[in-house]
This record gives structure tokens, sequence and C-alpha cells, in this order.
């Protein structure tokens, strides 16, 4: 905890914001391990992935883009940290109210949770709690959750996007070519661990049920996977790769898969995801709904991310010309 | 009696951290980093809720009676997730800021802003 404070207070004096964001990883990296701690095994894998390597790499890619020197002059310091003391202190004078840390008696624990913890094993057959709550009781707030990330991929997609010409393709492949051939010893081992990367990251998407994981990480792994490529290969290389257009088709996909699992349940006269009319037997059917819903927000995920990520090295690599 | 409430007392100075960067820096992608740093201090407030002593991590198991509370742990998991969208976003709109102004320094925006009208 007390790291935590520290590289926050670093963040606060650095002006360079490339060492900005290397410490802003490392403070991802810490947080997870506190979660860990913690006993929240799903949420520290989460923020492992996207606080300490997603987040990393974007924010690597936007300073690219803006420059990386802040500006030292500040606005009234004085009066900014003014009021941040006194809301901290309002905030601090609230604590005092709240039960103790790790209390079992506190009123959070009384509420849903018992009931969770007690009949999700009858009721949806999934060991891993935080899955049978994220995917089954509180499927629509997850439902509604993959569309904000749709939304925001395209919100990049729209804010970022360049039409991309077919002579400034092989232009850069004359650039990209000798700049590759260096780093010889990254780019085999890294080869190498691409196939396991993904391979973790169908791991982590269809045993989510069972243990630590789920959509979600799935998505990001997978992701990560594809900027580790895109990094060493270059952009036309990873363009040749992988098709834009579908994986902008892939991205709605996944969310058409997840709102149709909720139809499908609406038609056979059940509620909007009541996964019990997917099979004759209910917990089958939460099986397979957890499953099919699984799916839908990895595939959301992953291709979101990879929009993102492509959008942003897109619109370095063919700077924008004089508004065409 | 005062290790009781030591989490959420480092979550209100992160918060306030993150707050601080928010309102006295001019950068943008700083104030963004500020906004992270303000975001993690929500989850961690989350997490430590949820813990319980004793307790094990919410997967179910033979002979374990006592767990952490999963509620919360859902939420911060998709907050995680929603929050590195959002981001991106933000980031893609300093870009476009930087494009369309040449600075992404609030004072010099709004110098030249003024300077239009």
């Amino acid at each position: 905890m007390a790291f935590l404070v520290g590289v926050a207070f670093a963040i606060v004096w650095m002006k360079d914001l490339l060492a900005v964001i290397m410490l802003l990883g490392i403070y991802g990296l810490l947080s997870a391990s506190f979660f860990v701690a913690m006993d929240a095994v799903d949420v520290a894998f989460t923020e492992a992935s996207v606080g300490a390597g997603i987040s990393t790499l974007l924010m690597l890619v936007a300073i690219a883009l803006t420059g990386r020197a802040e500006h030292p002059a500040r606005h009234k310091p004085l009066l900014a940290l003014a009021v941040v003391i006194f809301t901290g202190s309002l905030l601090i004078y609230g604590t005092l109210d709240m039960p103790y840390f790790g209390l079992a008696e506190a009123p959070i624990h009384q509420h849903v949770a018992p009931r969770y913890i007690n009949d999700s094993m009858q009721e949806i057959g999934v060991p891993n709690i935080v899955t049978s709550v994220l995917a089954s009781y509180r499927a629509f707030d997850t439902f509604g959750e993959a569309v904000v990330i749709f939304t925001a991929g395209m919100g990049v997609l729209a804010l970022l996007s360049v039409a991309r010409r077919r002579e400034d393709d092989a232009k850069i492949d004359l650039l990209n070519i000798p700049m590759h051939e260096q780093h010889l010893i990254p780019r085999i081992v890294i080869k190498m661990l691409i196939p396991f990367i993904l391979l973790f990251a169908f791991y982590v998407q269809f045993h989510g049920d069972f243990g630590p994981g789920g959509g979600f990480q799935a998505g990001v792994i997978f992701a990560a996977a594809i900027f580790l490529y895109t990094m060493l290969f270059g952009m036309s290389t990873a363009h040749r790769v992988i098709n834009q257009s579908f994986i902008q088709m892939l991205a709605a996909t996944g969310v058409l898969l997840y709102g149709s699992v909720g139809v499908v349940s609406l038609l056979n006269g059940k509620e909007f995801f009541d996964y019990s009319a997917l099979s004759a037997d209910p917990v089958g059917g939460q099986h397979l709904g957890i499953l099919l819903i699984e799916l839908g927000v990895g595939i959301t995920v992953a291709s979101t991310m990879v929009i993102i990520f492509f959008n942003f090295a897109d619109r370095k690599e063919y700077p924008q010309r004089k508004k065409d | 009696m005062l290790m009781g409430l030591y989490n959420y007392w480092v979550v209100v100075v992160l918060m306030m951290v993150g707050f601080y960067i928010v309102i006295a820096h001019g950068n943008l992608i700083k104030k963004i980093v500020g906004l992270i740093i303000f975001q993690t201090s929500v989850f961690i407030f989350y997490i430590s809720m949820a813990k319980v002593d004793g307790g094990t991590a919410p997967i179910l198991a033979e002979g374990i009676k006592l767990y952490s509370n999963p509620l919360p742990h859902v939420l911060i998991l998709t907050a995680i997730v929603v929050g590195i969208a959002t981001t991106a976003l933000a980031l893609a709109l300093a870009v476009r800021i930087k494009e369309a102004y040449g600075s992404i320094e609030e004072e010099e925006i709004q110098k030249k802003d003024n300077q239009d009208c």
C-alpha cells in the first residue's frame, strides 16, 4: 500500500511523460498484487493485463503522437492544494463511521452476498462465484458494459481513422524492412511466445467457470498478443495479416451474440437472459448461457482493443495530409 | 483500532493525488494519468470492502466456509475493462486536439481560442 502512495507521488513530480507512463505501469502491477492479497483473483488478473499491459502501451502510442515533454507552468498550485486537502479531510472524516476493514459483520456482507455464496452452486453449477454473478445473476449489467466498450471502440474509430492508400503501403514497407531486421533476438523469442499467449487466452476464456478468468481477461490477453506481433513486424505486415473491416465486424458480432442469447430466452417465454430456456436441464442451460455470453464478451473486448490500437498506430505511421 | 481504517485512508490519499493532478496540471495526457489514479483508488476501495478476515477467494471448494464478498469483484472487474476503453477514447480526443491546436497544454489551447474570436 505504501508503495502505491509513493509511486503516485512520483507521478505528480515527474515532468517527462515517458517516465510518468512507466511509473503508471508499475502502479498497475502493484495494485494487481494488492488485489491478490485481498482475495480478488479475478480482478487482479484483469488489472495486471489491463493496467500494467494494455494501458501502458496505449499511453505510449498516444505520447508518440503528442510529444513527451510537459510544460512546467502550473496554474495556482496552492489553491488546488487547498481544495484537495479540504476534500481529503472531509473524506477521511467520512471513513470514521465505516466498519473496520475485514469484519465479517459489515453491512456489505449481509445483503445479497450470502445468497450468491450459498445458492449459486445449486442454481448455476459453476464453482467460480465471480463468473456466475457476472454472467448469470447480473448478465444485464454485463451486457451494458460490453456495449459501452463497443461504443468506445467505435468512438476511437470515428475520431482517429485514416483512409489508407495503396502507394503509402509500398513506401512504408521500404522503411520497415531494415528497421525490423535489427531486432533479431526479440523477434525470434516473441515469435515463439505468441502461440502460447494465444493458447493461454483461450484457456482463460473457457476455464473461467472453474478458476479465475473469463471473457474480459481473455479478450485483453488475446489483444496483447496481437499488439506484440504488430510492434515487431510493423503495421503494414499486421494489416496484411489482420483485415480491419473483419475486426470491426467481429466487434459487432460479439455484442450481437451476447444480445441474441437474451432474445432467445425472451422468445421462449422466459425473462431476458434467463438461461434455463436454452436447455431442458436448468443447470445445463446456465452452463451454455455463460459459455456463450463469455464468448461474446471475449470477442468484443479483443476486437475493440485491436481496433483502438490499430487506429492509434495508423495515425502515427500515416500522418494526416492537410485536410484533404 | 487505527489499523482498521488504514486501507480507506490510503484510498483517500491516492484519490486526492489523482484529483490534484487533474486540477493542477495543464497537460492533457497528465490529466488523463490523474484520472487513472483516481479510478484505481476507487477500485481499491471496493476491493478492500469485499475482504473478509480469514476468508478466501470466492471460488467454491470443499471444506471452505468463509469467502470474500464476490459482488464488488464483479463490479470492479468490468469497471477496469470499461475504464481502459474510455481512457482510450480520452487519449484519442487528446490526439485530435494536438492535431487541431498543435499543443496539448490547456493554457496554449485557450490562448489560441481567444485569438480566433
